[in-house]
Formats: structure tokens, sequence, C-alpha cells
């Protein structure tokens, strides 16, 4: 049996089938982002002063994922239009480098943002402790300038050992820039590119920790939404990528072969939920790695 | 079942083929707006308009207009059926009231004492 409305509009919609399909599904889709977005909207705004961190992230790397997967957004649509065009050999062209963006923009994700993340360490002072960790902290400077407190120590943790035996009474850390030079107007804000560690290494007791973990998403609620929203972004490109690459083997020259305007509607459907995950990076990139 | 000529033709349809190639130019005009408006982005957000939340407001801004420029431009919504605004008003309905449960939260309506 055919499958009715895949290329010519059904009558009473006005569009063929799967286009009705997918917007559905998309509908269904802002909701589910929608509520993750809600969820940081309402754990960012609840969150105490100092609990929210900034600066964290890597921007330029952020900012040539984002430039990434604005391009492949650029190159299914370019691919659509060459199969509407009838230029098949085009549209395989457009569609690889589409399928290259999405592969490369997950490659940076996995191999490179997270594990960065998983190998950094942050330990929350107790209210009672932080005068105690002054010199680590500089908030008797960002109180005279009017900005936020600090109430964590960041860096990489030389002691891992201290996080499972109970025995060690100290976190070693080899501090962040931030922490290093609590005082210095660089500090102030995050900037664009991330200060390396430095040499200095602190100290922190046990007892003076209100809470400590690698940057994991255990560590804060910034990072539980995080690695929740980029992650489930991160399988949305994902599932693009496999779609994408199935219209590019045989089966799409076959289909084109047979009927090219189904594979042209195949491709503008796909592509619609491509550009919907650009949309998606397009709040996410600003709302965790810039604000 | 009747199709246009070009449906199951190899060449394609000569008004198709002129409109589409029109729309090319501004499918790579758009992703040049779009990656400016990134770098754009970027740089606001060092810049210090005086409280976060300023900071906030203008990313979001220019993110909406990337947004839109997205939808109206690469999705098609700018000239798409009814049938499509229609999701998409209950779908814009539904999202507003999941934000305001979210703000009611804040509101606190049921005090306590």
């Amino acid at each position: 049996m055919e499958i009715p409305y895949t290329v010519s509009a059904r009558p009473d919609t006005g569009l063929y089938n799967a286009k009705v399909g997918i917007w559905l599904f998309l509908a269904s889709e802002v909701m589910l982002f929608g509520g993750l977005f809600s969820a940081y909207v309402f754990l960012r705004v609840g969150a105490l002063p100092g609990y929210w961190p900034h600066g964290f992230l890597n921007v330029p790397v952020g900012t040539f994922n984002t430039l990434i997967l604005i391009g492949s957004s650029v190159t299914v649509v370019l691919a659509w239009a060459a199969l509407k065009m009838r230029q098949f050999m085009r549209y395989k062209f457009y569609m690889a480098i589409t399928i290259l963006c999405g592969i490369l923009f997950l490659t940076i994700k996995l191999t490179y943002e997270w594990p960065a993340k998983f190998h950094h360490f942050g330990a929350f002072i107790k209210k009672d402790s932080l005068a105690k960790y002054e010199p680590y902290l500089g908030n008797n400077y960002l109180a005279a300038k009017g900005l936020t407190q600090r109430v964590e120590i960041t860096g990489d943790l030389e002691n891992e050992d201290a996080l499972k035996d109970d025995s060690i009474t100290e976190y070693d850390i080899r501090m962040d820039a931030v922490n290093a030079d609590p005082t210095n107007p660089e500090s102030d804000r995050p900037t664009f590119w991330q200060r390396p560690v430095s040499d200095k290494v602190a100290m922190v007791d046990k007892a003076d920790v209100e809470y400590a973990s690698m940057f994991y998403p255990r560590h804060s609620a910034f990072f539980s939404t995080y690695f929740l929203i980029t992650g489930l972004h991160g399988l949305h490109v994902l599932g693009g990528i496999i779609v994408f690459t199935y219209f590019w083997l045989p089966v799409g020259a076959n289909l084109y072969k047979k009927n090219p305007e189904h594979l042209a509607n195949r491709i503008e459907v796909v592509g619609l939920f491509w550009h919907f995950v650009d949309l998606v990076w397009i709040f996410v990139f600003p709302l965790f790695y810039l604000l | 079942m009747e199709h246009p000529p070009s449906e199951h033709s190899h060449a394609p349809h000569p008004d198709t083929a002129h409109h589409v190639d029109q729309h090319v130019k501004g499918y790579l005009a758009v992703g040049a707006v779009l990656g400016l408006c990134t770098l754009l982005t970027v740089g606001l957000s060092f810049v210090n308009f005086g409280t976060q939340n300023a900071n906030i407001i203008v990313a979001m801004v220019v993110a909406t207009f990337k947004a839109g420029l997205v939808a109206a431009i690469f999705m098609h919504l700018k000239s798409e059926k009814w049938t499509i605004y229609r999701f998409l008003l209950i779908t814009l309905v539904f999202a507003i009231g999941l934000f305001a449960l979210t703000a009611l939260a804040f509101s606190n309506p049921i005090r306590l004492n």
C-alpha cells in the first residue's frame, strides 16, 4: 500500500503529511526543552548569591561550536534547495558538510568540553569559614566594589584521594586564577580567554567545606542543568546526523531516482528538525557560556 | 492522484528553480547575519550594562532575533500554511503557561503566615 500525501499536499491541511508530523513533533519538543529552560530559570533565580557560577565554560570553544551549528543549518537548507533544483551531486556535497559539522560539534563537546569539566574541582566554603579563606576569595574587595561574593575555591585537585579517603583532612587545590589572585580586577568578571590554572595551591580543611565535588552534574544546579540540557541537545544532534547519513547513503540516491520530490520533502522535514536543534542552541549558548 | 509537473521529474519546474535560486542567496545572507549576531552576543556579554539582569536582557534580545531568523527563513515560517501556525499558536500558549508556573513559584501566592 502506498503511503498517501508523501509528495503532494493533502487538500484539507494544504501540506504533505510528513510536514504536519514534524511540526507536531517539534511542538512537543518546544515543551520538552521549555520545561528544562523553565527549570533553569527557577534554579538560577533561586540561587543564593555566589552559588551560580560564571566563567567555568570555555567561551571561544562555545562560540566556535555555535558557528559550526549555524553553518550546518545553512548547508542543510542549501542541500534541500539543490534537490528542488534537481542537482543531486550538489545535494550530496552540502549534506556531507552538514554531517561533518554535526560530527565536529559532538566531537568537541564529548572529547574536550565535557572531559575538561570532569577534571576540575570545586569546594564550597562554609559560611562561618569564609573569612578564613579571604586571601583566596577576596570578598572584602568584592563587597567594596558592590560585586557578588565568592563562596567556592576551584581548580585542579592535587590529592584526588581526598574525595574518597576520610582520613585525609584537607583538599589540596591548585587554584584557578580567580582564586589565586582574587583582588585582580581581571577576576571581577569572566574573560573571553580562560586564564590558565595557577601554580598556587590552597590547602582547604574539609571541616571548612560545605560541599565539594569535581565538576560533575552533582557539583551544582548550574552543572546539573548544563549537562542535562547540553546532553539532551547532543542526543538531538546525534539523531540528526544518523538521519542525514541515512539519506546521504544509497537510500537517498534510490529515492531520488524514483521520485526526486519525495527525497526533497524528506530532507526538508529532517532539515526542520535540524534548524530546531540549532534554535535551541542559540539560547543554550548565551545562557550557559556567557551570562 | 495528480502531481504538479516537476514532482516526479528529474528536471526542475522552471518556476521552482527560479524561486529556489533566489532563496539561496537569502539563505547565505541569513547565515552570515546569524554568524555576526553570534559574535555580537559574545562581545556584548563582556560589556558591563550595569547589572547582570541588563546583560541577560540584551543577550536574550539578540538570541530571540537570531531564533526568529532561523524560524522565519530557514524553517520557512515566513510563508507557511495556517495549519502550522495553528499548531504553533497552541504550543506558544502552553509554553507561556509553563513559564508562568515558574513565575508563580516566585510570587509565592500560598503564604502560611
